[in-house]
């Protein structure tokens, strides 16, 4: 009944804030964000950092994977309230300043790994969080299928990526445990 | 798809957000979002509160004991998952954790929050049912151990009071020497379990059952203990006709009706199958550790 009933306007902004500070691509950032504001758009709205892709805000495509405290995790099923004093990795450090290519993006470029590119950006950050973390790999066809199962690619390049993930493991000398 | 206006509270102790908790009926708590942030992306959730306890820094960590694992309610999925001793102390947890959605779903979801979202197809309470574990609930006026049983009630709903939150689940240990298994069938993998079945049992000097436990996720209003099957069960060589016995008196426990994915008698089907290849290669494992 209360929903039916004209709304008491608040003398503050509805919208709690919140104040955030964060550690993101090595760089400290400090900011006032709204409480509902997901990770993913505040990598891209406030940090401007829009290599972080948004595909469909309930944890599925895998588009805004980024590491958080070292290890993939989705931006979108993560409020920028609760990244206070994490560690966030978005794709615009993955290569070095001057360009030069990761292995990981090197090899989707030799294996032809993306289409429209939208995809890429969460499949690279979740691959190198896989690479970087201490269980070991799997580096079979299952395995690497496995390893991609949280991230779609809606031009279906799969089995380039899984190429791309192969060469990557060969450039950075990793193999399945 | 963004959540619509909340508040929220980051408690460093438990008493603080316990307190949270009770003086707003509308609060939820928020441990790792996998499952809670979705749901208010969608607006399916519309807390007017969240109680993010991450900081709350009694609730980390896992404990192998002697007869149990304790696994606290800030633990993540691939924690529990990859953890040494939790894959010492019972090898059937990793084979459970893996079926969970995808490893960065797994870095920040949490096993008891799993465990009090209560999905009927989810993995974990299925474990805590299977190992007939159990959860401690603290509240405003203490803690109390609440069964698995008695913890998973209906879709969705749990024996936890709003002003509660899990601190912790047990999971007990095998018998030493017992033999495990888990696997399900999904549309696609890391989807939630169409249906999924895990079961320990030992073999005794004959080589026949005993101890057997059998339970299954996906199949009904909550996880479900197998517990006519599990009695033939006992006591036999686990041949054929045993399993075609616990087969038989199992499918009845399938009472979630055809949905939008399958009929219910495909489930039925499908968790006669996996009873078969469960129980058997739970006892391919007693033999070789026993």
């Amino acid at each position: 009944m209360t929903r039916m009933m004209k709304p008491t306007i608040p003398d503050r902004s509805a919208d709690a804030q919140v104040e955030v500070e964060l550690t993101v691509n090595g760089e400290t950032v400090h900011r006032t964000v709204s409480v509902r504001m997901l990770l993913s758009d505040f990598l891209r709205h406030e940090l401007g950092l829009t290599g972080t892709h948004v595909g469909c805000e309930h944890g599925v495509c895998g588009c805004c994977t980024v590491l958080i405290d070292g290890k993939p995790g989705r931006s979108c099923l993560t409020l920028a309230a609760q990244a206070d004093g994490y560690t966030i990795r978005t794709i615009e450090s993955v290569a070095a300043a001057d360009g030069t290519l990761h292995p990981v993006q090197q090899a989707f470029k030799e294996c032809h790994g993306l289409q429209c590119g939208y995809c890429t950006p969460g499949m690279v950050m979740n691959i190198l969080g896989r690479f970087e973390e201490k269980a070991p790999l799997d580096l079979s066809d299952d395995g690497i299928r496995e390893l991609l199962s949280g991230n779609l690619c809606r031009c279906t390049g799969y089995l380039n990526i899984i190429a791309a993930v192969r060469r990557a493991a060969e450039l950075l000398g990793k193999t399945s445990a | 798809m963004k959540p619509s206006i909340f508040g929220y509270e980051a408690p460093t102790t438990l008493e603080d957000a316990i307190a949270l908790l009770a003086g707003d009926t509308d609060a939820l708590v928020l441990a790792g979002g996998q499952t809670l942030l979705p749901a208010m992306n969608f607006r399916a959730a519309n807390p007017s509160l969240l109680v993010d306890i991450q900081h709350i820094q009694s609730l980390r960590g896992i404990a192998v004991g002697g007869d149990a694992i304790v696994v606290k309610a800030m633990v993540r999925h691939r924690e529990f998952e990859l953890d040494e001793n939790v894959r010492r102390a019972n090898p059937l947890i990793a084979e459970v954790v893996q079926h969970v959605a995808h490893v960065p779903i797994r870095n920040r979801g949490t096993v008891v929050g799993s465990l009090c979202h209560a999905d009927p197809s989810a993995e974990m309470p299925l474990l805590l049912v299977l190992l007939d574990g159990s959860v401690i609930a603290q509240g405003p006026s203490g803690s109390r151990e609440i069964a698995a049983e008695k913890f998973f009630q209906s879709f969705l709903t749990t024996a936890r009071n709003h002003d509660e939150i899990v601190v912790e689940a047990h999971f007990p240990l095998p018998p030493a020497g017992a033999g495990w298994a888990f696997d399900e069938v999904t549309r696609r993998h890391g989807d939630y379990a169409v249906v999924g079945v895990g079961c320990v049992l030992s073999l005794n000097g004959g080589g026949r059952a005993t101890g057997v436990r059998l339970a299954a996720c996906g199949i009904a209003d909550r996880p479900i203990r197998l517990k006519d099957a599990e009695t033939i069960l006992n006591g036999t060589t686990l041949g054929a006709s045993d399993l075609d016995a616990a087969v038989a008196a199992s499918v009845g426990a399938v009472t979630q009706p055809d949905d939008i994915n399958v009929s219910q008698s495909y489930r039925r089907r499908a968790l006669g199958t996996l009873i078969r290849r469960i129980v058997v290669k739970a006892a391919q494992r007693a033999e070789i550790v026993a």
